[in-house]
């Protein structure tokens, strides 16, 4: 019944549809173009153009995240694994091959696909509780994975490897920030399309009545185990591309570099910025990122200005930012906007 | 052979850690179906709470019990302030606020008493006995202490009516509440006495691994392992499973260094404990997810 209430009002939406989707793409042309012409003028650093990168890479690895928990209803804390072994497999290929960086996102991304889907194997048989057990067990390991003695020669154990950034190409007048920047703009603009029409495919709703009711998805022929372990691939491949961009603009990568604090900032992500919302994960992104670069400062300043006997640190935000959102927006900022905007349209 | 017999009683004296923070566990997921990842970190925090009140010279057998009161407040506040108004909220809601009291509290114990490591005085007389070869008095008086731990809550849940509320509250909300028990305060118990356990746990590994704000997360990732081997629906499974992973752990790295001398490969050792206990998590959840001891639990649908 569902079908036929969105045929009918198809014809209304694709005008706006359409304007939308125009809206998005000439987004895409002219913000890059009018940044790197700040850039240029100097307004924008190099360092910034860094940070806005940092940005966009983690909005990519939250979109997994998203992908998985909010539209299939499996709950992942181990998701900075994938992002580690994206971020590794790029740097092995270009520290031990000499592969140009473009070249390592495609093996980054089927890689990660792989070790997600063999991962979300046995997690098929795992339910909510159980299935973050394991993930937080997998986020807390991981370190000590990554220095494991027999494949320290590709990883080069606690040291780490340097991953030096290309020039920009056929000569263009960019510095490198800044063409690492269009880069990861790119391929966000891409995974963020593909992620869209996904969602909004056959696949899409398969996914989606999984996480609503998983027992009523197989009884109308869906087959969830199938559906679940892709999605896993899935979005291990998405973050595992944002790992792999991440070491290539950052140019290291270091068993201490996916703690477990990773994980637990991209799950911060996903849920500060809406965990069912393709926006959100964008607000998620920006949010992991400001608060990795200035939580710091702000907490600093909190704490000289209230006069605390105590230090506060970075993670208490993390803490604090978390349960308050459970109370106030469950969905997060995107969320929150959502039904902010639906109430005030209605008054 | 004696180191054989030197690990497994290290084994030992480690699974007692695991067996008393797998019971804290098991402690509020029976009477909430929730796993607890915030276990870890209260345990780090009161063990903290017991340095600082040995710093200010109280003895240790006086800080415990009353870092063991705190605790218990601690966790009933959690409950009554954080989780209580999540009451029907989403499985994700919950495991979310779970990690940011996660969050919260290595964040606290980090400002409060800062990063540097801190060591802790045992609180046994550190003297020689038959078999001390084998074994610390240390490790000795953490067994001592979690069984007589085991013992007192036996006996709590067998023998004190409170105790009988509680078990009735755990296993049947809606029929407890009928015979007049408050079951959300039975809840709040729950956890106050699984922050006690946990304090405990704490407190007694401090002295046997330094105190830091980290200290917990290779013991936690154990206790859900014991937990979870044991069975995570079963109090007596998940000490049971406490010390069989702790001996497990210990073998596994000893028969690594066996085989590395023997044959030259290095296939395991003690730089990998985590990585085995994420295997033994994801070998029983998905082979038999009700553990040794756990009853399965049947859905109706």
């Amino acid at each position: 019944m569902a079908t036929t209430a969105s045929t009918s009002s198809t014809v209304a939406d694709t005008a706006t549809g359409f304007a939308w989707r125009y809206r998005y793409w000439l987004l895409l042309v002219v913000l890059p173009v009018l940044l790197i012409a700040a850039g240029k003028a100097g307004y924008i650093s190099n360092f910034q153009f860094l940070q806005l990168s940092l940005m966009i890479v983690y909005s990519i690895a939250v979109l997994g995240l998203i992908l998985l928990t909010g539209f299939n209803g499996q709950i992942s804390l181990g998701h900075g694994a994938f992002f580690a072994v994206g971020a590794y497999t790029a740097a092995i290929m270009i520290d031990q091959a000499g592969w140009p960086f473009w070249a390592t996102l495609p093996v980054a991304a089927l890689v990660c696909f792989i070790v997600g889907y063999l991962f979300g194997l046995p997690a098929l048989r795992l339910e909510g509780h159980y299935l973050a057990l394991a993930t937080f067990a997998l986020a807390v390991a991981v370190p000590q994975i990554l220095k494991y003695k027999h494949i320290e020669p590709l990883t080069r154990g606690v040291m780490g490897i340097n991953v030096f950034k290309s020039d920009p190409p056929f000569g263009l007048p960019l510095s490198t920030d800044q063409w690492m920047f269009l880069v990861v703009l790119a391929l966000a603009a891409l995974m963020f399309w593909i992620a869209r029409n996904l969602l909004d495919s056959r696949t899409g709703r398969a996914l989606v009545a999984i996480r609503d009711h998983s027992m009523a998805a197989s009884t109308m022929g869906i087959n969830v185990s199938h559906y679940k372990a892709v999605m896993f691939g899935i979005s291990a491949l998405y973050t595992g591309l944002a790992g792999a961009m991440h070491g290539i603009i950052f140019e290291f990568v270091s068993p201490d570099s996916f703690r477990f604090e990773l994980s637990i900032a991209i799950l911060v992500g996903a849920v500060v910025g809406g965990i069912a919302s393709l926006p959100g994960a964008i607000i998620g992104g920006v949010f992991v990122q400001v608060i990795e670069k200035y939580a710091d400062a702000l907490t600093r300043k909190i704490s000289a200005a209230v006069h605390l006997p105590l230090e506060l640190e970075p993670w208490l935000i993390y803490g604090v930012a978390l349960i308050i959102l459970m109370y106030t927006m469950p969905m997060g900022i995107a969320g929150g906007m959502a039904a902010l905007w639906r109430r005030l349209k209605r008054s | 052979m004696e180191q054989l017999i030197q690990q497994t009683a290290a084994g030992l004296a480690n699974g007692a850690i695991y067996a008393l923070l797998a019971l804290a566990l098991v402690m509020i997921f029976v009477s909430t179906d929730h796993i607890n990842f915030a276990q870890g970190e209260m345990a780090m925090f009161s063990a903290y709470l017991t340095w600082q009140f040995l710093q200010w010279g109280l003895n240790f057998w006086i800080a415990l019990p009353v870092v063991m009161v705190l605790s218990f407040v601690i966790g009933v506040g959690i409950e009554r302030v954080i989780l209580r108004p999540l009451h029907s909220a989403p499985l994700l809601s919950v495991v979310v606020v779970f990690i940011g009291l996660l969050t919260i509290f290595h964040a606290l114990a980090g400002g409060i008493w800062t990063h540097t490591i801190k060591a802790v005085p045992s609180p046994f007389p550190q003297v020689s006995f038959p078999g001390s070869s084998y074994i610390g008095p240390h490790q000795l008086g953490m067994i001592a202490v979690t069984i007589v731990m085991l013992f007192a809550l036996f006996a709590f849940f067998r023998l004190t009516p409170l105790g009988l509320a509680m078990r009735a509250a755990a296993q049947n909300p809606a029929s407890a509440r009928l015979a007049g028990i408050s079951v959300d305060w039975m809840l709040a118990l729950g956890w106050g006495l699984a922050a006690a356990v946990g304090a405990v746990a704490g407190s007694m590994v401090a002295p046997a691994v330094y105190l830091e704000p980290n200290m917990m997360a290779s013991i936690l990732l154990y206790g859900f392992a014991g937990a979870l081997v044991g069975g995570i629906s079963s109090p007596g499974g998940a000490v049971a499973g406490g010390f069989i992973v702790g001996v497990l752990e210990n073998l596994i790295a000893f028969l690594g260094n066996a085989l590395e001398r023997a044959t030259g490969f290095y296939l395991v050792g003690n730089g990998e404990k985590l990585t085995v206990a994420l295997i033994i998590v994801i070998t029983v959840l998905t082979l038999k997810p009700s553990g040794l001891f756990g009853h399965v639990t049947v859905k109706r649908v």
